[in-house]
């Protein structure tokens, strides 16, 4: 086995058990951990498959901003332990068989049209640079970029909006 | 090296607890979050697909996919937070207007 297999079987398996704690916690505040730890698991992930970039942005915007976002609106609703109720054991008992045949067939499904095609395994010589990247980005791909930044700002004023208090 | 299919089970797996989650959390936060989940679970197909086949469009996707998962987090949490002052619940069940 090599060093990058061993890297992947290890932040693989974090990936996953972080997404097992998001599911199984019943405090909000432990699934938002968990599902930090699966962010830099990820992290990990994009740098072994060379985007060191992408890498970078997911632990800046995603374990740093969007995860301090909803811890923080976490602590201001003092959100508590999650109530069971009868509804949500009903959805736990149907649920659990079709998640499983959900989480069957995607794995049948890519196993199956993807053994050939990964044949090769990953071994292209040249890993994306950062700099090609924002060539690409600044070049091709210049309009959607600078749209990002009005759908930012209506993000903003929804959100504005929203958390407003009505004047009553 | 890793196959790119290993990369594509775990995303296919980390999309499925997802699923998971949305299916059985009872409380609005988690489920946004369980979103959250599956958003970075294509985004690890794309960054795999994109050095498997050797493009750059991938990961400039996945840039994109990181922005709009930002907004969708910050409107999403203030209609999570309208919710909470109206309903003065963080239960899913509570929110039942639409349905009959």
């Amino acid at each position: 086995m090599s060093v990058a297999m061993v890297v992947f079987v290890v932040t693989g398996a974090l990936a996953v058990l972080g997404a097992i704690g998001l599911i199984v916690a019943r405090e909000p505040v432990h699934s938002a951990l968990s599902l930090v730890l699966v962010m830099i698991a990820l992290a990990v992930l994009y740098l072994l498959l060379g985007a060191a970039f992408i890498a970078a942005i997911q632990i800046l915007v995603y374990a740093g901003a969007i995860m301090v976002l909803f811890v923080f609106v976490i602590m201001l609703l003092n959100a508590g332990v999650e109530v069971r109720t009868n509804v949500s054991r009903l959805a736990f008992w149907l649920g659990l068989p079709l998640a499983f045949l959900f989480l069957a067939e995607v794995v049948y499904s890519l196993t199956r049209h993807y053994s050939a095609v990964s044949a090769g395994a990953i071994a292209g010589p040249v890993p994306a640079s950062t700099e090609e990247l924002s060539m690409k980005l600044f070049t091709e791909f210049v309009l959607p970029f600078e749209l990002t930044s009005i759908l930012i700002l209506i993000a903003i004023l929804g959100a504005l909006v929203l958390a407003k208090k009505e004047a009553s | 090296m890793v196959p790119v299919s290993y990369y594509i089970l775990l995303s296919g797996v980390l999309f499925g607890l997802g699923v998971v989650g949305v299916v059985f959390k009872r409380n609005i936060i988690t489920i946004f979050m369980s979103i959250e989940l599956m958003l970075n679970a294509v985004n690890l197909a794309f960054v795999a697909f994109s050095r498997e086949f050797n493009q750059l469009d991938g990961l400039v996707f996945v840039f994109f996919v990181i922005v709009v998962a930002a907004a969708e987090a910050a409107v999403g949490l203030a209609i999570v937070m309208v919710i909470a002052r109206n309903r003065k619940s963080l239960n899913v069940e509570d929110v039942d207007l639409l349905k009959f």
